[in-house]
């Protein structure tokens, strides 16, 4: 119910809002938990575990109960806490965990059988049959406990990720937030002041205390005012920094859209990454329950949410407040409801000695023996130092004293120190580098005591900096002490809640500690205290103390769980903003692109790279169409095709030769000018890294090739070669992948082909390179094949690629040819036993690629000495052609050998197949694989059992080389 | 994680590829233990330690010391230099 007069919020309820089904209305400013109670609505959630009705119990981000799903369909977003989420028009929320409705819910029998249901129940019941855990007891209890569903639907809307930098962050903008901040700013500092809350200020929002005379919340707007006008200062409001990281990196979290309705310009959610060189931390303290029976009613709430309720959202969360405490706090909220109109009936106070008011009971030894009320609170039983009666009240509010809001300070590994005094965790001193804490998260309540604070780490972490710090005196405010006496449990029987989220009673705590569960990290998992969304915000400290008494250990001994990033959740779609589908990967496109798109060229990904797949012709229906006529094409015509993305490294320099010696298994020292070389690549440890040609240009000038899959690596591996292991060596090395176009040119009509192109007839031999001129352009020829065929490749600068493609594509098919893609490719590749990555996958050896004796003796080179290991070069699997000899015809890559009469399993494999297809050329399924001693078994027959497809093929072993094995066609 | 790149100065890691512990390559040709320890064996210091980075953008092989137990990042200095 709204009080009149009461509040910040300006404007009337023009805003209309959902909540199950139901409309109501509500202001701007609200959140839903705010606009719920405004509209008396008390019942919001079910619990977790037992389906019990559940209320509003906090103004924050600590919200342990009002969790709700907002958004429908993909939209749909689960466990949204009621009290964050801020009202807009249209705004369509739904109760959770509950069936058929939030009012009758079916489970709730889970209640009534709860002596049954306590901590460790599942470990304990569930255990035979073995098998009825997966297929039927665990989908029955996760139906019947949780929280919100996902829809199922790919979430479409936008998040983002972003960067920031700053000298001094400020964490939280309330009284210490706010003068640490508009001190580090006065002083020209770059300051970024972060704060999870839509609108600035802290508990200034939420309290009646006047600072410098005035309202705390004018005074804060006051603040604000002058920093938005700094251009040295970033507000991020709605922002919760979710976490500390080395060297000064805090994740942040903004809330960018979720105010608004979705499908506008704003992205939902931005995930921040702030680099600060020091940071703040002012994010004040969060209240405690006490756990006394039936603690947990719609109705009951934390006595500061009350104020915050009524002091800033004019809202009275009841019509007969009660208040329950261990401090203060209760007699300033009662005086806070009585200022406003609202009927107090009293304040039960647990300690001996506690302010008397003329205008409200109080109970001193007071203590909450029960409570009563189906769907929320209508009456509490209490017990005093005089007697007990029954007190009928629609709203308890409670204090069991206040924690730090330290949980930043344990993210670098840093436990949290008890302090009896104040009966609280505070901050290790220098928990996180470069990080100070400043009021209530240090423990010091008082709003003239934060005020101060603020402004002293401002100093201090200025003089840091050696930035001069401004004269800047504290506000006056209140400075009142704080008098706590400890109460985490009101004594005697019933079911007293301390994790209202994840349903753990003082009970199963105790019942824990009984088990041996004593540890607190061992209690935590077994009753799951603190492991809800909200990490036991209002609950850890009074369950270690439970566990501290049932142990007979003081809350010291026993220490804290340590909190871990993040502090309150985060969406996976904010984190992983920009990765969704091709996220911000680039696209690599080669110089003939465009052109194969316009041949109808699907694409295939390399990489980063697209290289077209095959080039479809009239009538063609299926890529084997396409693909066995361009291997035709390439066998008895001419094809073109790109090559491109094959990496490109100019080698130049006095010493290139005694570098590539180095980084080549086989000599490159010996190549005469002119003439290109096969080579191969090993890792230190004896493996194969890469293979490719070697070209020698000039007389210190080569240019190697790499396979397009390694040539990041290969680049890093010879900048490593050049920096780390030769230093000594004078060379260069660079990249000249994307400066060159290149397209290979095979087929026996392919020297015809070139014959049309250039005005000067080259003569090549095998293996030979030369500049030419190719329509008035300086480029590079290479007689090199891939396919077996007579081959070049034609290498221009790349901005002459697109032309020449096209030029090429015309000539070829002048010939009786065209152009061919990627499967063509590979067809033609492997018909010739040539390799690619799928042999070459980093655990082969030159032996058993049959490429052993590359390796030269007379020189070292990288890989030599591990390569000469035992166990590298016998008793290998070894490179194999595979053909079809029964009746199954179809090979596949990746299918396991086997001895004919062997069982298919996995221990009796002698060896896998790498690359299939079918060989239009020979008219029969190919594949190359690695066999146990395969080179001694040409003629063997294995089987080939490929279990993901249901495949068992009979296969005679063979020769990699298929076709043309003395290579006769490629030497024209 | 951010590491000062001598040339192109602070960045952030994921410009980076981390490679391994900063060792001297055996100078034997042949198989041995010197050659055992340089590829498999390492130390797991509590405190500090010297590995090689490659600064993607720049082609820059660094020698980075730092702390495992403190993650404080020291310096950096190009591997072709001796990373000192």
């Amino acid at each position: 119910m709204r009080v009149a007069g009461k509040g910040l919020l300006e404007g009337g309820d023009d805003i209309a809002f959902r909540f199950d089904g139901t409309t109501y209305r509500g202001r701007a400013g609200d959140t839903l938990a705010s606009a719920l109670l405004a509209n008396d609505v008390r019942l919001v959630a079910r619990s977790f575990k037992y389906h019990r009705p559940r209320g509003v119990f906090t103004a924050g981000s600590e919200e342990p109960n009002a969790l709700v799903t907002v958004g429908r369909g993909a939209a749909q977003v689960p466990n949204v806490r009621a009290t964050v989420q801020e009202v807009y028009d249209g705004l369509d929320t739904r109760s959770q965990n509950a069936w058929p409705s939030l009012k009758h819910d079916a489970l709730a029998i889970n209640d009534a059988l709860s002596p049954f249901l306590g901590a460790g129940f599942y470990y304990k019941t569930f255990m035979w049959p073995r098998g009825f855990w997966e297929k039927l007891y665990e989908p029955i209890i996760r139906r019947a406990a949780g929280l919100g569903a996902l829809s199922g639907a790919a979430n479409e809307d936008r998040y983002e990720k972003a960067f920031a930098f700053c000298d001094v962050l400020v964490i939280g903008a309330g009284p210490a937030g706010l003068m640490a901040a508009l001190t580090a700013a006065r002083a020209g500092a770059d300051v970024i002041l972060a704060d999870e809350d839509q609108r600035m200020g802290g508990r200034t929002l939420a309290e009646t205390h006047q600072i410098d005379g005035a309202p705390g919340h004018v005074w804060a707007g006051e603040v604000l005012d002058e920093l938005a006008g700094m251009e040295n200062v970033r507000l991020m409001p709605r922002t919760t920094i979710t976490g500390a990281y080395d060297q000064g990196t805090y994740g942040a979290l903004e809330r960018v859209g979720l105010h608004r309705p979705p499908g506008g310009a704003l992205p939902r959610e931005g995930f921040w990454r702030i680099v600060a060189r020091r940071a703040i931390l002012c994010a004040g303290a969060i209240e405690r329950h006490v756990a006394f029976p039936d603690n947990d009613r719609p109705g009951i709430m934390a006595a500061s949410a009350v104020r915050a309720y009524l002091n800033r959202w004019g809202v009275a969360p009841g019509q007969a407040v009660t208040l329950f405490a261990n401090n203060d706090d209760a007699h300033r909220t009662a005086t806070d409801l009585l200022d406003a109109g609202v009927k107090v009936v009293g304040v039960i106070d647990s300690r001996d000695e506690a302010p008397v008011s003329p205008d409200y009971e109080t109970f001193l030894r007071g203590r909450v023996t029960g409570t009563a009320g189906r769907h929320g609170l209508e009456e509490i039983t209490i017990a005093h130092k005089s007697g007990g009666r029954t007190i009928r009240t629609d709203c308890l509010a409670v204090s069991g004293g206040w924690n730090p809001t330290l949980h930043l300070t344990s993210h670098l590994g840093a436990r949290p120190e008890w302090a009896p005094g104040r009966a609280a965790f505070l901050p290790a001193k220098g928990a996180v580098p470069g990080l100070r804490v400043a009021g209530a998260a240090r423990g010091t309540f008082s709003t003239a005591g934060c005020l101060a604070e603020g402004i002293q780490a401002a100093r201090r972490t200025l003089a840091d900096l050696d930035i001069a710090a401004p004269d800047i005196a504290a506000p006056e405010a209140e400075d009142a002490p704080y008098r706590i006496k400890a109460l985490w449990q009101v004594p005697g029987d019933g079911r007293k809640w301390l994790d209202l989220q994840n349903d753990v009673t003082v009970k199963d705590v105790e019942l824990a500690a009984r088990e041996n569960f004593r540890s607190v990290e061992h209690m935590k998992r077994y009753t799951t205290q603190g492991m809800a969304t909200d990490q036991g915000k209002i609950s850890n400290v009074a369950a270690l103390a439970v566990l501290a008494e049932a142990t007979g250990r003081g809350v010291a001994e026993t220490g804290t769980t340590t909190f871990r990033p993040p502090f309150s959740p985060v969406s996976i779609a904010a984190m992983g903003a920009g990765g969704q589908g091709e996220g911000f990967a680039p696209r690599r496109l080669t110089t003939s692109h465009a052109a194969s798109l316009e041949r109808g060229a699907p694409m295939l990904e390399a990489g980063l790279w697209y290289r077209p797949a095959y080039f479809p012709r009239l009538g063609e229906t299926t890529w084997r169409q396409s693909c066995d006529r361009e291997v035709g094409m390439v066998r008895e015509a001419v094809g073109v095709t790109d090559v491109s993305t094959l990496g490109k490294i100019d080698v130049q320099g006095p010493d290139a030769a005694a570098f590539l010696d180095f980084v080549y298994a086989n000599r490159m020292s010996t190549l005469a000018e002119g003439r290109v070389r096969y080579g191969i690549m090993l890792r230190e440890d004896g493996f194969v890294m890469d293979d490719g040609t070697c070209a020698r240009l000039g007389p210190a000038h080569y240019l190697v090739t790499t396979t397009t899959a390694a040539a990041g690596q290969v680049m890093r591996h010879l900048d490593f070669a050049r920096q780390v292991l030769r230093p000594d060596l004078d060379v260069g090395i660079a990249s000249a992948t994307e400066q060159w176009a290149q397209f290979a040119v095979a087929g026996p009509r392919a020297g015809a082909l070139l014959a049309d192109l250039l005005d000067d007839p080259v003569e090549l031999p095998l293996m030979g390179a030369a500049e030419i001129e190719v329509a008035g352009v300086r480029g590079r020829l290479f007689r090199i094949s891939f396919s077996g065929e007579l081959g070049y490749e034609i290498a221009v600068p790349a901005r002459f690629g697109a032309a020449l493609f096209r030029l090429l594509v015309t000539l070829a098919e002048g010939q009786g040819g065209g152009a061919y893609g990627m499967e063509a490719l590979n067809v033609l590749r492997i018909e010739k036993g040539f390799l690619t990555h799928a042999e070459l996958h980093g655990r082969t050896t030159a032996h058993d690629l049959g490429l052993g004796r590359m390796m030269a003796t007379g020189k070292d080179f990288v890989g030599r000495a591990a390569a000469g290991r035992p166990g590298l070069c016998e008793d290998r699997e070894e490179l194999v052609g595979l053909r079809p000899a029964g009746a199954v015809k179809q090979l596949t890559a990746g299918g396991f050998l086997f001895a004919p009469d062997a069982p298919p399993e996995r221990v009796h494999a002698q060896g896998y197949t790498t690359s299939a297809c079918f060989s239009p050329t020979l008219g029969t399924g190919l594949a190359l694989g690695f066999l146990r001693d395969g080179r001694a078994r040409h003629g063997e027959t294995v089987k080939m059992v490929d279990h993901l497809r249901g495949l068992s093929v009979l296969c005679e072993v063979c020769d990699p080389v298929f076709f043309d094995p003395d290579g006769g066609r490629a030497r024209g | 994680m951010r590491l000062p790149c001598p040339h192109c100065g602070v960045r952030d890691r994921r410009e980076f590829t981390y490679q391994g512990a900063a060792l001297a390559r055996p100078d034997s040709p042949d198989w041995g233990e010197a050659w055992d320890d340089y590829l498999h064996n390492r130390d797991n210091p509590a405190g500090e330690t010297r590995d090689l980075w490659y600064h993607d953008p720049c082609g820059t092989w660094l020698v980075v010391t730092r702390d495992t137990v403190s993650h404080a990042v020291h310096g950096a200095a190009p591997a072709a230099e001796g990373g000192a």
